[in-house]
Parts: C-alpha cells; structure tokens; sequence
C-alpha cells in the first residue's frame, strides 16, 4: 500500500475497463454479412463478434438494421418470401445460415424473445412444458423439474409456483415478459436473442429484467437490440451502434459510452441526430 | 448522416452553455483575486487585502452553482460520450480553480501579516513568480474555453517554469533566514505565498490536464516534466 496520492491521472488509469479486460471466447459472429428485402438492400457488409457469456447491444436509429441483423441469427426471415441473406453467421465456427444447418437445431440454440410478451393461451407450466416436448422426451417428474428450472432462472418461480396451472394470460406485462425468457431458457440454447425486451415495461419490470441479463449471461450469450441507450449502457459488456444497415461502431460499452471513435456514433448516442 | 453541435433538445445545449459561462466567470474571477493578493502585498494595503480574502466568497459561490448544475446534467439529461466528458471536465476545473481562488486569498492573508513587520527585501521575487502562475491560470483557462488541447498541454509543459523558480525562491529565503534569524517569522510567511503559488501552478496544470481529456477522451502521454527540488534537496 503506498501513500502516493490519488492524482486525475492514477484515478483514471486505475478504472475497471470491464469488459476489455478478459476477452472472451467468440460465440456467434457475422461475416460479410448482407440482407435483402427485394430489391432493398437492408444491411451491407457486416462483421460483429459476439462475445461468449458476454451481454452484446445492438443500438441505433429506427430502420438501421438492428432488428434485421437479430433476426437473420436464428434464420426467422427464411419463412418469408423474397427475403435472402448472404455472407455467413458462424455459431461455434458453424455456418447457420448454410441451408444443410437443420433449422430445428439452429432454433434450440438460439432463443429469442421479442418486444411484445407473447405466452401461448395456455397454463403457465404449459407455456414452458410446450416447446421442451418439441425436442425431448421427458417423464412427468422430469418435466416439472424441468419448468421450476425455468421459472427460477427467470426469477419468475416465486410469483406463478401456486398457479402454475392458471393461464399465462393472467400474468402482468412484465411477468409475460419473464414468461418468455423461461421459455426461451428452458430450451438450454447458447445465445439468446432480444428484441426490444422492455419496451413495453415500466420501470420496475425493466429493472428485473436488467437484472436478470447480469444473470443469465454467465449461463448464455446475450444480444440485445434496443433503442433505449441507457439501457444499453447500464446492462451490456458490448454495444454496437448501427446506421443505414451498416455496422459503424462495436466495442466495450464503457469506451463507445464515453469515447465513441466515429462522429456517427458520437451524435447518435449524445442525442444530436437528425 | 448530419452532424451538428446542436442537440435535438435545444434545452440541453443552453444548459451546457450556461455551465461553460460558469466556468469561466469563476476563471476570471481567481484570475483578478491573484493579481490583487499580489497587488496588497507588494503595496502593503490591509485594507485591500481584506477585501481580496472577502472575495473569495463569490469563487465559493459560483463553484456551488457548478456543483448543482453538475448533479442536474447527470441526472436529468444522463449525458454521454463529449457531453459526459463536457460535465465531467467542468466539475474538477471548477473545482480547481476554487482551489486558486484559496490560495489567492491565502496569499492576502498572509500579507497582513507581514504587515505588521518591517519589509524583506527578499520579497521582490514573489510577483515575478505570481505573475508566471497567473500566466499559467489565464492560458490553462483560455485552452479550455477554446477547447484547444494543444494549448493546453503547451501550459502544462510550462509548469516546470514556475517549478524552477519557486525552487530559487525556496533557497533565497532559507539563505536569508540563515544570516538573520530575526527574519523567519516573515520569511515563513513568505515561504508559505512561495508554496501557494507554486500549487496555484499545479492546479492550472490540472485545468490543461483536464481540457486534454474533455478533447480526447483520454489522458495526455507521458509524465509531466517537474522542477521543484525543494523537497528532494
């Protein structure tokens, strides 16, 4: 221990850099990646890593591409017409969007959760029993195991354990939303994909779900897209800022927050757009 | 993509501004107090140097307001990127040159004092020093009002000047001191305005210091060069 003093200097040197410190294995990641609706070209040459149990933002202006580059990571643009991606995702080095990759495999995998909660009409238990019966066989014991598991990792157990047979619907907004995240989590995919998760939650469910990306990221690999900036700054170890389908800026949330490197990045996220 | 200065919430500029006005009127303000504490020393005025130590309240004041206006930024506006470092640089120069708004008072001070003694003839060097830390002061305030990094780090490069010469000071008066012993109460009070304005030096080092971080988001390279040896002979 010295006695030296605390000078601007030591002070600011001496901060966490977070998540430039341990570079983590890459999970998923784009290459030369480009989307087409049409004739619309929606995003061009993009190329992002996605760090392993690592939180990734996704920010920028409406109509940037954030939402299409999310959804071209589990391939949900494939059931519509007219929609084609080129380049590659690789997840663990695989291609995905390589059309021998099972779709059902990919879909295991990657889960996704959207801005609107979305349970089935069913029982809560059911909610979550649904999509694990798609892939496997499970008794009776094991699937409600299975479900409290869940629940749990949703921080959602305490809430729904005595009414786990009453219909979703009943739920609050943001209990919807955690609904969600346990079905998605019950699947034991390696990358979860959100879509504007909070938009439609007040504050307080937002925090639980803030929260619960502190959590499930050292199970997962999380990618957020969001138009909320402080969210992206307080919840991600990553953010990438997106402009015209293009990729401009990617790096540690605490750089891109406070020393951005491009000018488009520096008036998107002080608020001087447009 | 446009890039303007403006913000789309035209509130959020003219409150950034009014921060940077704040600023520097206290700039000006610690600026004219060191000329005047030097001014009542050298003609040894009580009277006005009571009125410098008074006024060293309004430095106080405006720094408050920096303060209030700080915490309102951060929490109404959660400012990023430039804005943060804008706020974030415009808290510790504020309070920085609170800090020279003391010592100058500090400096008035100490000349009642020695007012109340014969003058020492030693004392000649202090404006010379005091006008090269208000030097200092004004350029350091100036690179940070034009946001201008390398001016600043022109100043900060220049704190060594004013090192060297309160080192030279610092051995005169201990010379002095030595051959009349009848002097060291004056002469420590002299020591004393010595080490103030030399501090006055750092702290204007930390205002260029600061104006290089508020421009590049990072600290400037390499260790400043020091000259004071007063503590290491």
């Amino acid at each position: 221990m010295t006695d030296a003093p605390i000078t601007f200097a030591t002070a600011v040197r001496s901060a966490p850099t977070g998540a430039e410190a341990a570079p983590s294995p890459v999970k998923l990641a784009a290459r030369n990646l480009a989307f087409h609706y049409g004739d619309f070209t929606a995003l061009r040459d993009i190329n992002l890593d996605v760090p392993q149990n690592k939180v990734t933002a996704l920010i920028g202006p409406s109509g940037c591409g954030k939402s299409t580059l999310l959804r071209i990571f589990n391939r949900i643009y494939s059931i519509y017409p007219g929609q084609r991606a080129s380049g590659q995702v690789l997840l663990d080095g695989e291609d995905v969007l390589d059309p021998k990759y099972p779709l059902n495999r990919l879909r295991s995998k990657i889960g996704m959760v959207f801005q609107k909660p979305v349970p089935f009409p069913m029982s809560i238990f059911d909610n979550i029993a649904y999509g694990i019966g798609h892939y496997e066989k499970l008794s009776k014991a094991d699937m409600a195991d299975r479900v409290e598991a869940a629940l749990r990792q949703a921080a959602l157990w305490d809430e729904v354990k005595d009414k786990l047979r009453q219909s979703a619907l009943g739920l609050s907004g943001g209990q919807q939303q955690r609904l969600c995240i346990a079905r998605a989590v019950a699947l034991k995919p390696q990358v979860i994909l959100f879509d504007e998760p909070t938009s439609a939650l007040d504050p307080i469910a937002t925090g639980k779900i803030e929260q619960l990306f502190a959590e499930l990221k050292q199970q997962f690999t999380i990618l957020i897209v969001t138009h909320n900036m402080q969210q992206a700054a307080r919840c991600s170890d990553f953010t990438a800022f997106m402009y015209l389908g293009e990729l401009i800026e990617h790096g540690a949330t605490s750089t891109i927050f406070t020393k951005p490197t491009k000018q488009q990045t520096e008036d998107y996220i002080t608020g001087r757009f447009g | 993509m446009p890039s303007s200065n403006d913000h789309i919430v035209k509130s959020y500029d003219t409150e950034l501004q009014r921060l940077d006005g704040e600023i520097q009127r206290m700039g000006e303000i610690a600026v004219a107090q060191l000329d005047a504490a030097i001014d009542v020393l050298q003609r040894r005025d009580t009277q006005a140097a009571m009125r410098v130590v008074a006024n060293d309240d309004a430095i106080d004041k405006l720094e408050q307001e920096v303060s209030h206006d700080v915490l309102r930024l951060l929490a109404l506006r959660q400012p990023m990127a430039r804005d943060l470092r804008e706020v974030y640089a415009a808290l510790r120069i504020s309070s920085d040159i609170e800090r020279i708004g003391d010592y100058a008072a500090n400096v008035a001070k100490r000349s009642m004092v020695l007012n109340q003694s014969a003058p020492v003839t030693v004392a000649r060097g202090l404006p010379a020093l005091a006008r090269l830390a208000n030097n200092l002061v004004t350029e350091a305030l100036a690179a940070y009002r034009l946001r201008d990094a390398e001016k600043a780090m022109h100043v900060r490069g220049r704190d060594a000047e004013l090192d060297a010469e309160y080192t030279g000071l610092f051995r005169e008066l201990l010379t002095y001191m030595a051959e009349d012993p009848r002097q060291i109460t004056a002469c420590t009070h002299l020591l004393f305005i010595a080490k103030n304005i030399e501090r006055i030096g750092d702290h204007a080092t930390n205002i260029a210091e600061n104006t290089w971080f508020l421009v590049h988001g990072e600290l400037p390279e390499g260790d400043r060069a020091k000259a004071d040896l007063t503590s290491s002979s």
